[in-house]
């Protein structure tokens, strides 16, 4: 079920440039991408390119961009009043901040878990059948409640809410909240998975089901996680990113970053002396 | 405090400050309580003034009158038709039947005012009878018939003389022999409510009025309601942030604070003026008022908006949801409970609005129930004010019943707004 519905959104995409993407060209390309808010500047001059079919970990002490650069790659910024983005990033060679792209067709492919849990106030099953029925991905019956039963087992939430689907979502727990909002994002198969810090409301054993989730999640997508815990990033991660008051300090293997980092302050962040 | 030890023991430790803090909750606990108070007294004192006054607008004094129906008094003769019947001088009828009451009372000007115990309703009231019971022509009936408004204010005042300024000292003695003898008694007036405006207080009612006013409202409602959510949707969502905007905003909150008879003189120099429609027309009252109101319901319906947590916006375009949709399946069902109240309290201010309906020529006196739109009309705030500004004493029963009216439909109206509130509302 769900790789018949994948083949169709396939087709259902973005136009493609043509040519065949070469393997080792990344899926996501930033680079010298500046952010600021009504002029203060957030990001500066961050040069970046996330591998397809991988985790990517952005860490970071707190308020040093990473959420501000998350929003940058499915255009969530714009909706911020005075948020500048200036710079250049491409999803499989497209530049998405060129005049005529559509947001929509862009988020659809980019999907966002953010930071804060927020589900709409609707039922359970509202929530997660909200976006593959505007997609039109399917519209109501078997093959909806299909979606969003696989979506609510694969966000490890099924067993919990099963019972009651039409509950109203602003009913769960935290964790669960946001569950919720990592099913919703799944449901509608985006390629690339942005999550700012999904596990920080949740406990160890719904963590472990969400990294569990990232896991699989990597064969056919690419994830970009947000996370300000180092043993996190070190296990579901192969790719780290570090940025400190708003510059990429070091990208690279998470094995190298965390092992053999060449900056020294990434060195002092993962061993635990800035942050 | 130096002697106090630490740490502090939970009881007798609470000294100075933290009980100058809890003194000073006190107080103003007191305070509030007391501020409370005062405007519940307030309140009590004005319904129930007003309630005791317009009491009486709701029940009359009715009088037992024996009428001759036979044929001969009737000046009917054998055989006669349905049509005949609709053609009896009832007046007559009627004046017969009440001096005939009082066989002893003669002269001109004591039998008029024996004919002046009755209403001036009472010939109406007979031929009514009289078609709806053609059988019961032939034989000489009883029959309540309502009495005259200075009668009726006498036998509601208790018979204290200083309620009957306008009687005289005959008809108070008619009155009491027409008590003694149970022919006299107080019922429900369903005409104050079925019944239009009237020269005769005895038969003015305020129907004319309340359908006046709900159609004003209607029209005010269908205006003000749609393009006000509208423009605040366009303003709050779509609208750019900038200076012609802000120019916008800081008009529309003026609008709402200009005194509404300007909006009064703005209808008729621009309904009645420039588009010509007719004066009086309760489609031009709804007009003016959903002018008024249109601003309120701008500014309550932003508030609402403004009150959704972007968070909801964010999750709905995250996952792809385009502008549009983002607002009208989330954030405007969201923020509809604070935009219907908003809406019905303006409706409220609409219904008790006097002034610019004056402008517009809503305040004649209009005896029939408007049957459109188009139809001239009068309201329920303005009815209060015609029948106020009346000479007759007993319309001054008549606006105070016609205030309860009006009150009865703001805390329906208030009721409905917190009803819709409850049934709507969803928190996140
Ligand atoms: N909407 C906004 N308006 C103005 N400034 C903002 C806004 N959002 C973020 N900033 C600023 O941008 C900088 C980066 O914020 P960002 O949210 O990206 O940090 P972060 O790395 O995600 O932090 P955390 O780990 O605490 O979530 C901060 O200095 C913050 O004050
Ligand atoms: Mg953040």
């Amino acid at each position: 079920m769900v790789i018949a519905m994948t083949q169709e959104m396939q087709a259902s995409k973005i136009p493609q440039t043509g040519e065949e993407p070469a393997t080792d060209r990344p899926k996501i390309h930033a680079s010298c991408v500046h952010v600021s808010y009504s002029g203060r500047s957030a990001i500066k001059n961050v040069d970046l390119d996330i591998r397809a079919n991988s985790v990517t970990a952005l860490i970071g002490p707190s308020g040093c961009g990473k959420t501000t650069f998350l929003r940058c790659l499915n255009r969530m910024n714009d909706i911020i009043d005075g948020c500048e983005v200036r710079g250049n990033i491409q999803l499989d060679g497209e530049d998405i901040y060129a005049p005529g792209v559509d947001t929509v067709v862009l988020r659809r492919r980019i999907g966002m878990v953010f930071q804060k849990p927020n589900p709409f106030p609707k039922s359970i099953y509202e929530n997660v059948a909200y976006g593959p029925r505007i997609h039109g991905l399917a519209s109501k019956g078997r093959a909806l409640d299909g979606i969003v039963e696989s979506s609510l087992k694969r966000a490890g939430l099924w067993d919990e809410v099963k019972d009651r689907l039409d509950a109203p979502a602003t009913g769960l727990s935290g964790g669960q909240q946001q569950r919720l909002c990592i099913a919703r994002a799944i449901a509608i198969e985006p390629d690339v998975i942005l999550m700012d810090e999904p596990c920080s409301a949740l406990d160890p054993i719904a963590t472990a089901r969400i990294e569990e989730l990232i896991d699989e999640l990597k064969q056919n997508f690419t994830i970009i996680i947000v996370t300000h815990s180092m043993q996190q990033a070190a296990r579901v991660s192969q790719y780290t990113a570090f940025f400190h008051m708003g510059e990429l300090v070091e990208e690279g293997e998470t094995k190298v970053i965390f092992t053999n980092p060449k900056d020294p302050r990434t060195q002092a962040y993962v061993t635990g002396r800035i942050g | 405090m130096t002697e106090q030890s630490y740490p502090p023991n939970l009881v007798t430790d609470a000294v100075d400050g933290v009980r100058k803090r809890h003194r000073k909750e006190i107080r103003f606990r007191l305070l509030g309580l007391s501020a409370i108070l005062a405007s519940l007294g307030f309140l009590v004192f004005f319904i129930a003034s007003i309630v005791t006054t317009g009491y009486g607008a709701f029940v009359k004094t009715v009088v037992l009158v024996d009428v001759d129906l036979t044929l001969d008094s009737l000046g009917l003769e054998d055989g006669y038709t349905p049509k005949d019947l609709e053609e009896i001088s009832y007046r007559t009828v009627a004046r017969n039947a009440i001096r005939d009451m009082f066989p002893e009372v003669s002269g001109r000007s004591a039998r008029r005012e024996l004919t002046g115990l009755l209403g001036a309703g009472a010939e109406f009231e007979l031929k009514d009878f009289v078609l709806k019971n053609p059988d019961l022509v032939g034989a000489p009936q009883s029959f309540w018939m309502t009495a005259s408004d200075d009668f009726d204010l006498f036998n509601k005042g208790g018979a204290r003389e200083e309620t009957a300024t306008q009687l005289s000292s005959q008809q108070k003695d008619w009155y009491r022999s027409l008590l003694r003898d149970s022919r006299v008694k107080t019922t429900f007036n369903a005409s104050f409510l079925t019944a239009s405006d009237s020269r005769d207080p005895e038969l003015a009612g305020v129907w004319g009025a309340i359908k006046g006013s709900f159609f004003a409202l209607g029209i005010c409602l269908l205006l003000s309601f749609t393009v006000g959510v509208l423009a605040a949707i366009y303003l709050e969502e779509f609208a750019p942030k900038n200076r012609w905007t802000s120019l916008l905003e800081v008009n529309i909150n003026n609008l709402a604070a200009v005194p509404s008879i300007t909006y009064g003189l703005l209808g008729l120099a621009i309904f009645l003026g420039i588009f010509g429609l007719p004066r009086s027309a309760s489609l031009v009252g709804g007009m003016v008022l959903a002018l008024m109101t249109l601003p309120t319901i701008i500014i309550s319906s932003r508030v609402s908006l403004q009150a959704v947590p972007p968070s909801i916006r964010e999750a709905a375009l995250g996952i792809g949801a385009s502008h549009i949709q983002a607002v009208f399946h989330h954030v405007v069902p969201l923020a509809l409970p604070g935009m219907l109240t908003g809406t019905i309290i303006g409706m409220a201010r609409a219904l008790g609005e006097t002034a610019p309906l004056l402008m517009i020529g809503m305040v004649a006196f209009i005896a029939d129930a408007p049957a459109s739109v188009l139809d001239p009309a009068s309201a329920l705030p303005v009815q209060v004010y015609l029948w106020a500004d009346s000479p007759e004493r007993a319309f001054a029963e008549k606006t105070a019943g016609a205030i309860l009216v009006l009150l009865a439909f703001l805390v329906a109206m208030n009721m409905a707004a917190v009803v819709l509130r409850k049934r709507f509302e969803k928190r996140w």
